[in-house]
């Protein structure tokens, strides 16, 4: 991601920065679109709104839990509702990104809005921090958007296609591309000690609360850990201020 | 499940979905947000990442599992001792150094 900084800004650029910087990402998602397929496959829900589901809802882990509630016999209304329950972290991830998209028309908003993914928030929000002043860094939201779109559609119709009989991918450990991935976009954030206590705060927070369902953990986990950082920013600026006056 | 239950299930799910995505940018030429606020921010993107990664490394499939079975262990420490050393290239640093950790200790200890 370095790169992009010294690179010609130019729309067609970003896009592509996106979409090669999105790669990583694609490899943890891939086991999970096979796994979809082949769940939707088994919970009874027909092979075109599986793929429905993957087109317009786009949305990995609220795809998942709705299969398997499908498959449980579950109402439809608790199923929706469940899908809002999951997909709640995407409100945190548009506030994080409405600095920088708020500067956009509707209609780029509505596009990057239907796309936005983690794994696409997290790509980013690291090239929307880089201070180059590049007036085309959502070309590079979209260009990671469309990748993970394309992937998602296809690893979907491949577990579909496939069925029960799809290798047990899970087990391969592809998700480590991801996971190492987002290691690498976490460090540059850690140079202060509010962000250190934020890192500590979220990753503690989320062993606690990992047998939440429906990714409530993970979204408590962030919250606490924004919370953290902001209230250990106040206590350094307030003891600055102290020494401040009292040196004086 | 019937075609039409089928459809308004996924229409349902398209529109909280896409709710949740669009709410706050749709109407962000309305409210004002400070901008002490929007810098407080920035805390988003690391807690969300950790919060993600965490679990997935010392819990790879529901359960404590701390030893070298665990190939996302080592796997995650090499990725952030690399990322540390080499501030300058620290995507490429973590991603590769995690990955060829990875397959040494899955496939060759």
């Amino acid at each position: 991601m370095k790169t992009v900084a010294k690179m010609k800004h130019t729309s067609k650029n970003e896009f592509l920065n996106g979409m090669r910087d999105t790669i990583p990402l694609l490899l943890g998602a891939f086991p999970f679109g096979l796994i979809y397929g082949a769940l939707a496959v088994s919970s009874g829900l027909s092979a075109k709104a599986a793929l429905a589901m993957s087109a317009f809802v786009f949305a990995g882990s609220a795809q998942f839990i709705a299969v398997g509630l499908i498959a449980a016999g579950a109402p439809i209304l608790i199923i929706i509702v469940t899908t809002f329950v999951v997909n709640l972290r995407h409100l945190l991830y548009s506030a994080a990104l409405l600095p920088e998209l708020k500067k956009l028309s509707q209609s780029w908003r509505i596009v990057l809005a239907f796309f936005l993914t983690d794994e696409t928030f997290a790509v980013s929000a690291g090239r929307y921090r880089l201070e180059d002043n590049s007036p085309y860094k959502h070309w590079y939201q979209l260009g990671s958007s469309i990748i993970m779109y394309l992937n998602w559609q296809f690893w979907c119709a491949a577990g579909l296609a496939l069925g029960t009989q799809i290798p047990n991918a899970q087990a391969w450990g592809m998700d480590v591309a991801m996971i190492v991935t987002f290691i690498g976009m976490t460090i540059p954030y850690i140079r202060t000690k509010p962000m250190v206590v934020t890192v500590l705060v979220a990753g503690t927070v989320s062993l606690l609360t990992w047998q939440l369902p429906y990714k409530l953990g993970l979204i408590t986990a962030a919250i606490l850990g924004v919370l953290a950082g902001i209230s250990t920013e106040k206590v350094i600026s307030i003891k600055k201020y102290n020494m401040k006056r009292d040196y004086e | 499940m019937s075609s039409i239950n089928e459809i308004i299930l996924i229409s349902g799910m398209v529109v909280v979905t896409f709710s949740i995505r669009y709410i706050l940018l749709a109407f962000s030429d309305r409210f004002y947000l400070p901008e002490t606020f929007e810098k407080k921010l920035r805390f988003v993107p690391p807690a969300v990442l950790t919060a993600i990664i965490v679990p997935a490394v010392l819990m790879p499939g529901g359960s404590w599992d701390i030893s070298l079975q665990n190939a996302y262990l080592p796997s995650a420490v090499g990725a952030i001792i690399a990322g540390f050393i080499f501030p300058k290239k620290v995507l490429a640093a973590s991603i590769s150094t995690g990955l060829i950790v990875f397959v040494i200790v899955r496939f060759f200890l």
